[in-house]
């Protein structure tokens, strides 16, 4: 185990897996000579060269198809969208080739492609670029989407996408990108389509993903320490497949979910969500499903403003509360000063 | 393969891009460098050339012939799909390619067999030119499992990887970024194939065009982006899409040669497709525009109101079909009855496409999820749109 960033746990696999495997390839905007708007690509373009390290022309949906286009070549493109936001320029790419030209051509041709891409707000980067609209992909059948919240599942899932004969949809977060954690030595990848519950517990599951899977881990630490509170954390992993088995085992568990999002709420990640508990343990609820998601405005860039429409740990401890009292669980500890 | 240089073809092509001077009011070609666009030479857009009298070599008396019949299949089959159409055996969409007939097969004549082609919507006769058999193309317009995409794709996605079409795109430019993608997998790998991509006019509108060809030409990419230029997108002219309704000229944008070409003699297609796929193998991106005729409408379903009765009547000029035949005939390199013949062999392949079409089986609703991924995942939704998610759920009290 190596304490990494987040960024450096993409960078270090990156550089892996191309040392391994001389068919994966990087593209996109600035991640060679000026190494990455987020440094994601920092010393790669030095270490491999030109033609492994690709800059490309502002032409997301054309790169971006490009890279579909050598897949079904065989080699194995790993593109940067600079952020999620410009990924809707190259959507139909995305949606109708990448998605599409395994199945829709009966099987003959695979697209071993990842395509990375930060998402998320807080950066007082405004309304067009501090978007979570990782939902358009994980919509779609053909793409797997992951949505790693820690180092070591950045560098197991990115292992596992890279390596995966279909088109990956590789969800980073802009504020995860400083974050520290263990990183193991190993080169086993994670299996995608899998969930995992990072923490065990048995008065209420709280459910995220990138970000606001982080988020949980957090609250829940802390209202264990304030609160004598034992939550479970499921951290989705991948958005699609979803792995709704791990959700209803854990709400069978515990008897009450709360589910954490960074994108909006309505038809968001957190319905899909919240509907697969419904369908699965609708017996089992001591409460009604409880969602955490962002205001529903485009992000302003006002620091209150934008704190405000972003989903807070208060805001996360605030619906822990509000669900608990509905289960009518009586606060243990002093935990009111949350509230 | 056929003989690619009839001195009929060879006066009708400049041969260098770089002498746009060499091109003269009779000649079937324009083209460009980007560094001096021809500016002079207004080739005649549609007009298809009157057949020259000339003696014929027996390589080319032989090509012609081959082109014919190969003309002849996509004619027959696209007009066996219309008629199957309209008894509800193809579903969908269905374009045809009638009337771009020696566009694709002088074009295709010049590809190698593990040279890539993308295409578009349009594809069929481009299926049967790169050597697909028309019996699981027929099928695929069935749907039926020995289609060649399996019966997933339909008219607009045939796909065949040993004859190394990649795909009928159905959304208009789609294939152009991949295509440009196919060509940097052959560069990043220093094999020698190339990449040919079509694509009606009224793509080059679109951002899809301008991203892919500029992505080609920087990275110097082996692949002919080939505009098939018939007048019409749908019902709009080209001139009424187009700002500069030349549509070889915007190659000059991206440094890239180019030309323009009438698409109703195969040899001239040939001739000026050999061009541009040396151009391709040598690493030097290229943009043909072949003007043909469309003689129906948009696709089968479309009665191609737009078009005035005056105009209509004058497409007939424009039949490639015909005028081939007429020429081989005229020149004497083929006689009535082979002409016959050849007629009667190509229906039967037709029928038999049809009968094979027919007889093939519906695919099996338990391959509905097989090809979703071609990774194995855990939890891939396998469900029915009627079932639940969780079967055992129960409702009601613990």
């Amino acid at each position: 185990m190596t304490m990494k960033t987040y960024r450096q746990a993409l960078r270090d696999t990156l550089r892996e897996e191309m040392l391994r495997d001389d068919s994966v390839l990087l593209m996109g905007e600035e991640i060679g000579v000026f190494e990455g708007s987020y440094k994601i690509t920092a010393g790669l373009l030095a270490e491999f060269g030109e033609k492994r390290v690709r800059d490309t022309p502002i032409a997301e949906e054309g790169f971006t198809g490009a890279a579909v286009g050598a897949a079904m070549l065989g080699l194995r493109p790993v593109v940067e969208l600079m952020t999620i936001n410009f990924s809707l320029i190259a959507i139909d790419q995305i949606v109708n080739s990448a998605a599409k030209i395994y199945g829709m051509f009966g099987g003959q041709v695979k697209v071993p492609m990842v395509i990375r891409t930060p998402g998320g707000g807080g950066q007082q980067l405004g309304a067009t670029h501090s978007q979570n609209i990782e939902l358009y992909y994980a919509f779609v059948p053909g793409l797997k989407v992951v949505a790693p919240s820690t180092p070591a599942d950045a560098k197991a899932l990115m292992l596992a996408a890279i390596r995966d004969d279909d088109p990956v949809l590789f969800l980073e977060n802009l504020a995860l990108y400083n974050t520290q954690g263990e990183v193991p030595e190993s080169n086993e990848p994670a299996v995608i389509g899998k969930a995992a519950v990072t923490r065990e517990g048995t008065d209420l599951t709280l459910i995220g993903y990138s970000r606001m899977a982080y988020v949980a881990a957090k609250v829940a630490e802390e209202l264990a320490i304030s609160d004598g509170l034992d939550i479970e954390v499921v951290d989705l992993r991948s958005l699609r497949p979803l792995d709704r088995e791990t959700i209803i085992n854990s709400v069978k568990k515990t008897n009450a979910a709360v589910v954490l999002e960074d994108d909006w709420l309505t038809y968001g990640i957190g319905a899909e969500i919240a509907a697969t508990i419904s369908d699965g343990a609708f017996d089992y609820l001591d409460a009604p499903v409880r969602r955490v998601a962002m205001a529903e405005v485009p992000m302003p860039y006002a620091k209150a403003l934008e704190t405000a429409a972003l989903p807070s740990n208060a805001d996360v401890i605030h619906a822990i509360y509000e669900t608990l009292d509905a289960m009518g669980v009586p606060r243990r500890k002093v935990g009111q000063g949350h509230d | 393969m056929v003989e690619k240089t009839s001195p009929a073809a060879k006066k009708s092509v400049a041969k260098k891009p770089a002498t746009p001077k060499a091109a003269s009011k009779t000649t079937a070609v324009k083209k460009a460098s980007a560094s001096t666009p021809a500016k002079s030479a207004a080739a005649k857009k549609t007009a298809a050339p009157k057949a020259p009298k000339v003696t014929r070599s027996a390589s080319e008396k032989e090509a012609l012939v081959s082109y014919y019949k190969e003309m002849l299949l996509i004619r027959r089959f696209e007009e066996r799909a219309a008629r199957s159409y309209t008894q509800a055996l193809i579903g969908g969409y269905c374009h045809l390619n009638l009337g771009e007939e020696a566009a694709i097969v002088g074009l295709i004549s010049e590809m190698k067999h593990d040279d890539y082609l993308f295409t578009n919507y349009r594809e069929h006769g481009y299926a049967i030119a790169k050597g697909i058999e028309v019996g699981p193309l027929m099928a695929e317009l069935y749907g039926r499992v020995d289609g060649v995409s399996k019966g997933w794709g339909g008219s607009m996605h045939m796909f065949d990887l040993t004859h190394r079409l990649l795909g009928g795109y159905g959304i208009v430019g789609g294939q152009l970024p991949l295509a440009a993608g196919a060509a940097l997998a052959i560069d990043y790998r220093g094999s020698d194939e190339v990449v040919v991509c079509t694509m009606g006019d009224g793509t080059t509108n679109i951002g899809a065009f301008h991203e892919s060809l500029n992505i080609a030409a920087l990275w110097n990419l082996p692949i002919v982006f080939v505009v098939i230029n018939n007048g019409l997108g749908m019902g709009t002219r080209v001139t009424k899409s187009s700002a500069e309704p030349e549509l070889w000229r915007r190659a000059s944008s991206y440094r890239m040669d180019a030309a323009r070409v009438d698409g109703s003699d195969p040899l001239v297609v040939a001739e000026a497709s050999r061009i541009a796929i040396e151009h391709a193998r040598a690493g030097k991106p290229y943009l043909l525009e072949i003007m043909t005729p469309r003689l129906r409408g948009h696709s089968v379903v479309d009665p191609a109101k737009y078009r005035s009765p005056e105009e209509v009547e004058e497409l007939k000029h424009h039949d490639p079909v015909t005028i081939l035949h007429d020429r081989l005939l005229h020149e004497g390199l083929a006689t009535q009855a082979e002409l016959h013949k050849i007629e009667a062999d190509t229906m039967k392949k037709v029928d038999a496409a049809h009968e094979f079409a027919a007889a093939s089986a519906h695919p099996d609703v338990e391959t509905l999820f097989d090809y979703t991924y071609a990774t194995p995942v855990p939890n891939d939704s396998r469900r029915l749109p009627g079932q639940a998610l969780f079967p055992s759920a129960k409702g009601g009290s613990r």
